[in-house]
């Protein structure tokens, strides 16, 4: 079982290793990282069937007991996201075929997005809050080296805005890390879990709550911290922004997720209060944001921020429903999110642009990539029998069912202003006819056919299954929110059933979702 | 537009077959729904929600879904032919295609949120279709403004929708229907009926939401005359029809139906006189008959409850009586507008000779849209009139309804007589008529109108009581005739008649004064509508422009103003802010190392010179270095020592190096007293949190641990050795390969040369905006 939860990291970490020794052979290097995608999501399929098998499976590190060692966790939200992760990943290395030089220092690619993924996957299954942090790091440097491949100065110049603003939202996990440590004496989740319990001092651990929210907050861009976003996504290769887009800033969400079910749950009305209005106003600054650009890129960057909001929702309702639809529309951004942004690149490359201005035509030249714009964009807006609707719809009802309608309409008119801007990009992008002075829309060749479109047929078809069958996805992501509401079986599978009779499942949310 | 000698492609002929087959298919219901047997299916899609794809055929589904498929079938007919020599008709027949199976589903749908799925899928390819022609930016517009409208207004629905399944325990009609819980004492109840009748409002064009319907009519005719007139905007109207026995009965939905239903059939029929398009004249008469039907749902009857629902029974047969005239006529004004290239009626004229199979269509239809016997217009508009007049409202509803029938009589006189009988102009090219697929949907369907009313009998008992039984919850008793006398209705009939043909004979007086009447109404739906948008795109501009500047300064700034304000305030709130119990022992050499730092950090913030701030920071970081010395930490303090010392040499080197800032802004003044309070605020709140955390009691089990197992399991006598490489061995290697990609990235960035490949620059030259399409913000 260690090496099968241990996998998802040691498979890129791995690759990282190998295909940075073969920087300079091009098609080797290709292959290999091919192969790599390949297994990562081997590994990440195969660890899921575990978990939905078996259930929350947790592997000791170095055979150490928890809480000494380190462990690792994989309950299903870790294990979907990992798989989601893996997803992307292969879609992405097959995307950078065409997107990046096949020699030279870009090739970089290959290592970094590897090291990148088993910074997200050790990100996703780590059960200790410390290891937690370092791979938070390992994302971090190498998502700064990601946003230099291509080295203009826009890349720099962002590059110094994401560092800086990272680096504020590290330090700040680590002393919020070095707190709680203070205050419990442990790093391992599950045992703080436990330990938080036995804190008198409730209020001290509501401050510390604060300052995790303000931490992972900037990580997941949402407001008033998310500057870093907007001011990055839109510069790096469409390779690097569709990554960074579908997973990054869903690691400080998923971050938040599971400290403020797991850890922080002695002051609910005051916290969740907090990411509820983080949320409202997460995503109407986001949307408001995205209508106000004129570039593809910049549009979609501004509507992760307003989508986090959506995310955070969930969990601030903190009902089984609500969290079931955090989770629900966090792997439904992912995938629509990421394709996005492979769609954005590819209209560039066929247009000729991303800015709506000196794009139009497409709809008439390109058929074939407006159907593929179609189904991720409209998703995004939240259009039925996509997978968007359902994301929507298992919040709005989360919402209502606990009488908390402000953000209920608030979720809705954002749902309407993100299809406002949605269609400001098909409009301009593809109905409108080409401008007078634009070049001609410039036919795909085979390979660029082959290897820029197959990522985003295949994550649009994901988009079409998840909306016209949910109830899978809708079931997984049922276990998952189930888990995050009453950790003991996490607990339990961390220190051993015993240390979970001590403990009391989680109190209870301010309401209960009724069916 | 119209190229004669190009093909008709064959799936186009061939699609009609569906539709036709549809029909037929819910032909063959008829008998048994009328004979109150319901059909149902259903699948479960997500019941742990309660969502299951569950259909159920009763009267009023089916009576909406054979409309749907049989004017469904003329009209791909017709835009086989229509839409001849046209681009993207493969696309557009797809959509055409699509829309009909969403709009099926809407009506037949038994479970709410299925009902929305493709309620909103009529959406779309409703914009879809009206966004045909692409090209033209006020087709753009249109599609996107009903879009925006009609989306709105379903968002609206949709909360509704889950209050009403809350409420009721289901999002299942049939169990909505057969259930008993009183929805109507339901506390939510006002909120549910606002948010459903934004939904259905929206989509049936009621006012003030009206405007987004004529400005549909950008569409190609065949989706006007389907979409915009016979089937999607009923889609509202449908919904309440479906909702009045959940729903209804209150007096809200009752004054609220009837009182914007009656405005917009009095208003729209007003403005459909002043207008000249064909299709305008036409839509507008649709927002009429959408604004009666609404009317007629709600509308209280004053008799006894056990009487007939004369209401339900107006609003159904007015549907059919619509759907059956109103289809014709869109479909003749698209034969006139490719054979006379026009369709302002002002420079129409005298087309019965080159057009007599469009003209007898449109003739038929026409008599029945002014109710003149014995066709079906007639018999509906009998109905309508018993109904209003034996309503609770019943003068102003009798007025209001006879009122916009007699204009709908000018109108249809408009459509028909002006551009068939009038004089023909003298400048027009020869007109033709159409091909046959132009005309004879229209035809069927008039004959159809004259057939209804000449045998009422069949078509009530076959269809409409039925679908009426569905729409009032029980069953009427209602005996459906041509002739019902001379009575009160029949002599409204006659003055409706003769005021519509007096209101032609004057049109142009009428129109001059409705005209200007409508001219100073201060503000119209599409105005607001864009001052709407044109408000959110300057709100957003603004909004933008302040929160990402692209200042990173600012950016710093705010990070951590919310930093120190969010602890700060929670430390007050929570009551945490806490000296420790026992004073620690502080000793000399401590006080001054924190002098110490505190006099380095100072010179670092104030020192102009960067060699200088970087040397003070050192001089920080040694300093920290030394405290963990007097605590014992020697290896934490050694590498503390260490890391310090290379900063200090690396940034230093890298200074030198580096030429001047350029439009380097230092604060003054405010500014450096706000940034001054922001940093004193976090780090006076960091300070405080960790005296609190130091006040708490120790824990001392992971160090224990260590401690203990490190020599006899970790075979390591350095503990600290023993936890880096063995008990936390993951966290090592994650922070080597953290040092190993920053290796890897900055030699990358190093070597990176700034000039572009071959290729790149071609790409370049090609699309000259290529690169610079991201331009950085501007680093201050």
């Amino acid at each position: 079982m260690t090496w099968l939860v241990a996998g998802p990291i040691v498979v890129p970490l791995s690759a990282a290793v190998v295909t940075g020794f073969l920087m300079g052979y091009g098609g080797i290097q290709r292959l290999v990282s091919l192969c790599s995608g390949i297994a990562l999501f081997g590994t990440a399929v195969a660890l899921l069937t575990n978990v939905w098998n078996e259930g929350v499976t947790a592997a000791q590190i170095g055979n150490w007991p928890s809480p000494f060692g380190i462990t690792l966790v994989a309950d299903h939200l870790s294990a979907v996201l990992v798989l989601i992760t893996a997803i992307i990943a292969l879609a992405a290395i097959v995307y950078s075929f065409e997107d990046i030089e096949r020699r030279g220092l870009a090739t970089v690619l290959h290592p970094l997005l590897h090291a990148l993924m088993a910074g997200v996957c050790g990100a996703f299954l780590a059960g200790d809050i410390f290891n937690l942090y370092v791979w938070f790091e390992v994302m971090l440097i190498a998502s700064i080296g990601l946003l230099v491949v291509g080295g203009t100065r826009a890349q720099l110049d962002a590059s110094v805005r994401y560092a800086a603003l990272s680096l504020i939202a590290t330090t700040l996990l680590l002393t919020g890390i070095g707190l709680l440590y203070g205050l419990t004496g442990t790093l391992n989740m599950a045992d703080l879990h436990l330990r938080v319990q036995e804190v008198e001092n409730e209020g001290l651990l509501t401050v510390i709550a604060v300052i995790f929210i303000v931490a992972f907050g900037i990580k997941s861009a949402v407001f008033p911290l998310f500057f870093w976003l907007p001011a990055s996504y839109h510069t790096p290769k469409v390779t690097v922004s569709a990554v960074f887009s579908g997973l990054l800033t869903k690691v400080g969400v998923y971050a938040l997720m599971r400290v403020f079910t797991l850890i922080f749950t002695n002051d609910i009305g005051y916290t969740h209060e907090i990411l509820l209005w983080v949320a409202g106003f997460t995503m109407v600054t986001g949307v408001l944001g995205a209508a106000s650009r004129n570039d593809l890129r910049r549009i979609l960057s501004f509507h992760i921020v307003s989508q986090i909001g959506y995310m955070i929702m969930g969990l601030a309702l903190y009902t089984p429903l609500g969290l079931l639809g955090g989770i629900f529309y966090t792997v439904h951004h992912i995938i629509v999110k990421a394709n996005l942004f492979f769609v954005a690149g590819a209209i560039r490359r066929f247009g000729g642009s991303s800015r709506l201005a000196r794009l139009g035509g497409l709809y008439r030249d390109a058929p074939l990539l407006a159907a593929l714009f179609f189904i991720p964009a409209f998703s995004l807006a939240g259009f039925p029998p996509l997978s968007g609707f359902w994301a929507k719809f298992l919040l709005i009802r989360a919402s209502m069912d606990v009488h908390e309608y402000a953000i209920a309409a608030t979720a809705l008119a954002v749902g309407l202003l993100t299809a406002y801007s949605m269609t400001k990009i098909w409009l301009n992008a593809f109905w409108k006819g080409r401008p007078e002075d634009a070049m001609p829309t410039r036919p795909p060749s085979r390979s660029e056919g082959f290897f820029l479109l197959a990522p985003v047929v295949g994550l649009a078809a994901i988009t079409l299954a998840i909306g016209l069958y949910v109830q899978p996805f809708y079931e997984l992501a049922e276990r998952a929110a189930q888990e995050l509401m009453h950790p003991a079986e996490y607990v339990g599978a961390v220190l051993g059933e015993d240390a979970v009779s001590g403990a009391g499942p989680s109190p209870a949310g301010p309401g209960g979702s009724g069916n | 537009m119209e190229k004669a000698s190009a093909r008709v492609p064959l799936y186009s002929r061939l699609v009609v077959a569906l539709p036709a087959g549809l029909f037929v298919w819910f032909a063959s219901m008829v008998p048994s729904v009328a004979g109150g047997e319901a059909q149902f299916a259903s699948i479960g899609w997500l019941p742990q929600l309660g969502v299951d794809l569950a259909f159920h055929v009763d009267g009023l589904g089916l009576l909406f879904a054979l409309l749907i498929t049989g004017v469904g079938t003329f009209i791909l007919l017709y835009a086989s032919e229509y839409m001849r020599g046209h681009p993207q008709v493969g696309r557009f027949t797809a959509f055409l295609v699509a829309f009909m199976l969403s709009m099926l589903g809407v009506v037949l749908s038994d479970n709410l949120i299925v009902l929305f799925v493709f309620w909103e899928l009529t959406t779309l390819t409703s914009f879809l279709l009206i966004g045909y022609s692409h090209g033209d930016s006020a087709a753009r517009r249109a599609a996107l403004q009903s879009l925006i409208v009609t989306g709105a207004g379903a968002l609206a629905m949709l909360a509704g929708f889950v209050l009403l399944g809350n409420a009721a325990g289901s999002y299942s009609l049939r169990e909505m229907l057969a259930g008993d819980s009183d929805l109507a004492g339901h506390p939510a109840y006002v909120a549910m009926l606002v948010l459903v009748l934004a939904g259905a409002f929206t989509k049936s064009a009621q006012f003030p939401f009206h405007f987004w319907l004529p400005n549909a009519m950008a569409a190609p005719t065949p989706v006007s005359a389907y979409l915009h007139s016979a089937t999607m905007v009923k889609a509202g109207v449908f919904l309440l029809a479906r909702l009045n026995p959940v729903l209804g009965g209150t007096d809200e939905w009752g004054m609220t139906l009837t009182g914007f239903g009656a405005f917009t059939a009095v208003y729209s029929a007003a403005v459909a006189l002043t207008r000249t398009d064909l299709k305008q004249i036409l839509a507008y008469t649709t927002l009429m008959a959408l604004g009666v039907c609404v009317m007629f749902i709600g509308l209280p009857q004053s008799r006894g409850a056990d009487e007939v629902p004369l209401g339900a029974v107006a609003a159904v047969a007015f549907v059919f009586v619509h759907a059956l005239y109103k289809a014709p006529l869109f479909m003749v004004a698209g034969t006139i507008d490719h054979s006379a290239g026009t369709r302002d009626i002002r420079s129409l004229g005298g087309l019965r000779k080159a057009m007599p199979w469009s003209l007898l269509a449109a003739a038929l239809a026409a008599l029945s849209m002014s109710g003149v016997p014995p066709f079906a217009g007639f018999v509906g508009k009998e109905i309508l009139y018993s109904s209003a007049i034996g309503s609770t409202y019943g003068v102003a509803a009798t007025a209001a309804i006879v009122t916009a029938n007699a204009m709908i009589v000018s109108a249809a006189l408009l459509v028909v007589a002006v551009p068939f009988l009038g004089q023909s102009p003298a400048t027009r090219p020869t007109p033709h008529e159409g091909r046959w697929p132009m005309w004879i949907g229209s035809l069927v369907l008039g004959v159809a109108a004259l057939g209804a009313g000449l045998f009422p009998r069949l078509a009530f008992e076959w269809l409409l009581l039925p679908a009426a039984g569905a729409v009032a919850g029980r069953q009427p008793h209602f005996e459906a005739s041509l002739w019902h006398g001379f009575n009160l209705p029949f002599a409204l009939s006659v003055v409706t008649l003769s005021a519509g043909a007096l209101a032609y004979w004057q049109r142009n007086r009428l129109t001059g004064a409705l005209g200007s009447a409508l001219a100073r109404l201060p503000v119209t739906g599409d105005s607001a509508y864009d001052w709407l948008m044109n408000g959110i795109a300057r709100v957003s501009v603004v909004h933008t422009r302040i929160v990402q500047c692209g200042i990173q300064r600012r950016y710093l700034l705010i990070v951590f103003a919310t930093l120190g304000a969010s602890v700060l305030t929670t430390l007050v709130v929570k009551g945490v802010i806490a000296w420790p119990a026992r004073i620690p022992d502080v000793s000399f050499v401590e006080w001054l190392l924190a002098i110490l730092i505190a006099a380095s950090a100072l010179v670092t913030i104030r020192s102009h010179s960067r060699l200088m701030a970087i040397v003070a920071l050192g001089v920080v970081g040694t300093g920290i270095a030394l405290i963990f010395l007097l605590h014992g930490a020697s290896d934490v303090a050694m590498t503390q020592l260490m890391v310090e010392t290379l900063v200090v040499v690396i940034v230093a080197m890298v200074l030198l190096k580096l030429p001047g800032f350029r439009r380097e802004v230092r604060q003054t003044g405010l500014g450096r007293w706000r940034d001054a309070i922001v940093s004193c605020v976090v780090g006076l709140t960091t300070t405080l949190v960790l005296l609190a955390v130091t006040a708490e009691p120790s824990h001392r089990r992971l160090t224990e641990y260590f401690q203990k197992t490190a020599v006899p399991e970790g075979f390591g006598a350095n503990v600290v050795n023993v936890i880096l490489v063995d008990f936390r061995g993951l966290d090592t290697l994650g922070e080597i390969s953290v040092l190993a990609l920053a290796a890897v990235s900055a030699y990358t960035l190093i070597n990176w040369r700034p000039r572009r490949s071959a290729r790149a620059a071609a790409r370049s030259k090609a699309f000259p905006e290529a690169e610079g399409a991201a331009k950085p913000e501007t680093l201050s």
